[in-house]
């Protein structure tokens, strides 16, 4: 009876223990794994999107309603990536606390500096987003101010483990100082070098690392690609010289293919969300593959 | 430093410990701040010493470097008004050419109150939508539909305008106003979203051409179930065209077939009003969904819809519809830009409906009224030709649905494939021989009554979306109406989209 009491009693702590936990839903796997650095085990996370799946394009299922009204605060881009499904299930999630404007509604995009900001607005350009090109997380830079955003934001959600919000974004941060400075002097010989995508979707990668990004395979943003439009683009590559195309994983593979062998270019399955290519499972990871695999595809050519 | 710790060494002498704490807390988000605007400087740092600085790709408007404020979004581009108390506008205008063998488009082979109604051109509807957040409490939603009939007249529908609660406590949320009932998922449906250029049959028979849609309130709750778990309760007045199998003169179009005869042989003219809370429209619905892998959704439904009709002069007669329905989707997990995917949805309804006594010697001259001595043209008689004829009353059991398929098989490109099935039991009144009185002491005979007799529809069509803002869909049915033959109908379809777009529900 008493060994009954005793783990009815453990029970109860666990469960109360786990109850103690933020529950925090965030969109999209990158800015989950950088929650996750923040949170540690002081945060319950759950992402929305697949790290294979295209973020524009996330199906609005009634199974994330039921997650966004059980959160206690919900993590987005703010950049209007997620317009296409967000704003329907906020709707019917029915939960105050992540209402715009509550200590629960967590934009990541707050003190970065956003890229591609229109200067007019017209969909005759295709999908665009006015709040600037929404693809900000994969620069090392940008991960840095969200994690430092972050703690801010989860300390006023859980005043009493703010110190190790703090501590946590710190180490992250100081993680990322010391990768930086490899993966800058990883892709320095590169500099200036030619690299195709499908979408307009690394702008900031680019900048980071000094590579020119303004050939894409799609003629406007969310446009598919016409016969046409590639025939431009195999001879500009092949004007320009640029020998590297990269593909995220929800992107028409088979299309860059065919640009590749026309142009003796090699294509590079690059991915913006941890999990989207095979062992990158965490931001660092992930960071470490792409300066790896473009170096090495730079390399080659 | 020195003075803010002499600062504190004060402090702790003077005041309360907890003090203290608060400006060592202070002093430390100070310090955290200067941590965060030094981190900001290296940025900055960073950029210039980068190759390509990221400020070299920044355009040169003072927007840019403002913080990302909320002001203005590609889905929301015209707001009116200021501060919080704005609406987003937007705008779909939906059309279609194409023809077809049938000589009753409108009404006869399209139930739908904005299908395609005739050889050449329709305006299916232009519809405006202003939505907003009314404060921090409620959210407000308007359609207004504009559009031109068959005859070219011109006509504005008030289809939807609703205020809705943002976070009551409980899980519940309230919607009032003008609503479309939570009825099966086509009729909740704006036109715009369907796969397919026309309504369903059995929406259009049970639920009305313009769908069952009326003032009132609709209260949902959330369960806390661990899958996805609604109940919904709508309350609505019952009159109107736009509740056809309700407090309604027979349907919005007059009825189907060449012969306009009125539902169940008899006129419904006994809207008795509202005398009770009985004599409202009730909509119960319960839905639930389950992610049945990372790749497969699953959403299950069923309804009900609750009503006083007019039929008869008893007052008493209701009308009872059920329905349940089901949708499922699959999209692979590397999907781009919603493509490929599969979506299967059906809907089966079951509709009772209680047909009141009706006499059709309704001024007791033996339907005589112009004194031939014969029954007027126009009244139904009983299989002498000779008498008005005298109807009991009886309650007649209709059923029907459809099904669809959609097939995103490539970006922008979706086929579809869809089968429609009504039918209504055969009634007493339909078994009776009844003539419709030609006016001179004749009659053509009366079998079944063409709004509910079997009747099916095949229908595949073709959707090219150029992109999430316009589409071009083309669509044929088969149609075959029992008693009144087989047609053939192809329609094309084109619609555009402007300004603010809320993103769909799955």
């Amino acid at each position: 009876m008493k060994t009954k009491c005793l783990l009815f009693l453990a029970a109860l702590l666990m469960a109360t223990a786990v109850q103690a936990k933020l529950n925090i839903v965030v969109t999209t796997p990158d800015l989950a794994s950088i929650a996750k650095e923040v949170g540690g085990d002081k945060v319950e996370i759950t992402t929305l999107a697949r790290p294979t799946e295209d973020p524009h394009f996330v199906d609005a299922k009634p199974s994330f309603i039921v997650k966004l009204n059980r959160a206690d605060a919900l993590i987005e881009g703010g950049a209007d990536l997620e317009i296409g499904w967000l704003p329907s299930l906020l709707t019917g999630a029915r939960n105050d606390k992540i209402q715009s404007g509550q200590p629960g509604r967590i934009l990541c995009n707050e003190g970065v500096s956003m890229l591609e900001v229109p200067t007019t607005l017209t969909r005759a350009e295709g999908d665009i987003h006015p709040l600037g090109n929404p693809h900000y997380v994969v620069d090392p830079v940008n991960a840095k101010i969200i994690a430092t955003h972050l703690a801010d934001a989860f300390a006023k959600l859980d005043s009493g483990s703010a110190e190790m919000y703090r501590a946590n974004a710190k180490k992250f941060t100081d993680a990322l100082d010391g990768k930086l400075a490899e993966w800058v002097a990883k892709l320095a010989p590169f500099k200036g070098a030619k690299v195709v995508s499908y979408h307009k979707s690394w702008p900031y990668f680019a900048a980071r690392y000094g590579l020119v990004m303004d050939i894409f395979l799609e003629p406007k943003p969310g446009i598919p690609p016409s016969p046409a439009h590639l025939a431009s683009v195999i001879a500009r590559m092949k004007e320009e010289n640029a020998r590297v195309i990269i593909v995220d994983p929800y992107l028409n593979r088979k299309t860059a293919e065919t640009v590749a062998r026309s142009t003796d270019a090699t294509v590079v399955d690059v991915a913006q969300m941890p999990g989207g290519v095979k062992g990158a499972d965490s931001y660092i990871a992930l960071e470490d593959y792409l300066v790896n695999s473009l170096a090495a595809a730079l390399q080659k050519k | 430093m020195a003075g803010v710790t002499v600062l504190i060494a004060s402090a702790v002498g003077a005041r309360e410990t907890n003090e203290v704490e608060q400006l060592q807390r202070e002093l430390r988000e100070l310090r955290e701040r200067m941590q965060s605007l030094e981190e900001k400087l290296n940025y900055a740092a960073t950029n210039t010493a980068s190759p390509a600085p990221l400020e070299t790709n920044r355009p040169t408007s003072a927007s840019a470097s403002a913080p990302p404020t909320k002001v203005w979004s590609p889905s929301d581009p015209l707001r009116v008004g200021r501060g919080s108390a704005y609406a987003d506008i937007g705008l779909v205008g939906t059309f279609a050419a194409g023809g077809s063998t049938a000589k009753d488009i409108e009404a006869g082979t399209q139930l739908g109150g904005h299908d395609p109604n005739q050889n050449g051109f329709t305006v299916q509807g232009v519809e405006m939508n202003l939505q907003g957040a009314v404060d921090p409490y409620l959210r407000g939603n308007a359609n207004l539909l504009f559009s031109v009939d068959s005859g070219g007249e011109s006509f504005v529908e008030l289809e939807e305008a609703w205020l809705e609660t943002v976070s009551l406590p409980g899980n519940f949320q309230i919607r009032a106003g003008q609503i479309l009932s939570e009825f099966g998922r086509v009729n909740a449906q704006h036109p715009h979203t369907w796969g397919f250029v026309d309504s369903p049959l059995v929406n259009g028979r049970f639920l009305g051409a313009d769908g069952l849609r009326n003032p009132g309130a609709r209260l949902s709750w959330l369960a806390p179930t661990p899958f996805y778990s609604e109940l919904m309760l709508g309350i609505q007045n019952s009159q109107g065209e736009t509740a056809a199998s309700f407090r309604s003169h027979g349907h919005a179009h007059g009825g189907e077939g060449e012969e306009r005869l009125p539902f169940g042989y008899r006129h419904a003219e006994n809207d008795r009003g509202v005398r009770h809370v009985t004599d409202l429209l009730f909509t119960p619905r319960y839905a639930m969904s389950f992610d049945l892998t990372d790749e497969q959704t699953l959403v299950m439904g069923a309804s009900g819809a609750f009503g006083p009709n007019a039929s008869g002069s008893s007052g008493d007669t209701v009308t009872q519809i059920y329905g349940v329905d089901l949708y499922w989707k699959w999209k692979p997990s590397n999907a781009h830009a919603g493509f490929p995917f599969v979506s299967f949805q059906t809907e089966v309804m079951l509709r009772r409906y209680k047909l009141g006594a009706f006499d059709w010697d309704e001024n007791g001259n033996g339907g005589d009224n112009d004194g031939d001595g014969f029954v007027d043209a126009g009244i139904i008689t009983d299989a002498t030709g000779l008498t008005p004829a005298v109807l009991a009353p009886e309650t007649v059991t209709d059923y029907g649905g459809y099904a669809q398929l959609l097939y995103g098989f490539r970006q922008g490109w979706v086929a579809g494939l869809r089968f429609d099935y009504v039918t209504g039991e055969r009634a007493t009144y339909e078994r009776a021989g009844l003539l419709l009185a030609d006016g001179n002491g004749g009659g053509s005979s009366l079998g079944r009554d063409p709004q509910r007799n079997e009747r099916w529809r095949l229908t595949p069509n073709l959707t090219w979306y150029p992109t999430e803002f316009s589409k071009i869909r083309l669509q044929y049915n088969y149609d075959d109406r029992r008693d009144l033959g087989r047609d053939h109908s192809v329609w094309l379809q084109f619609e555009f989209l402007l300004g603010a777009h809320a993103a769909h529900k799955f």
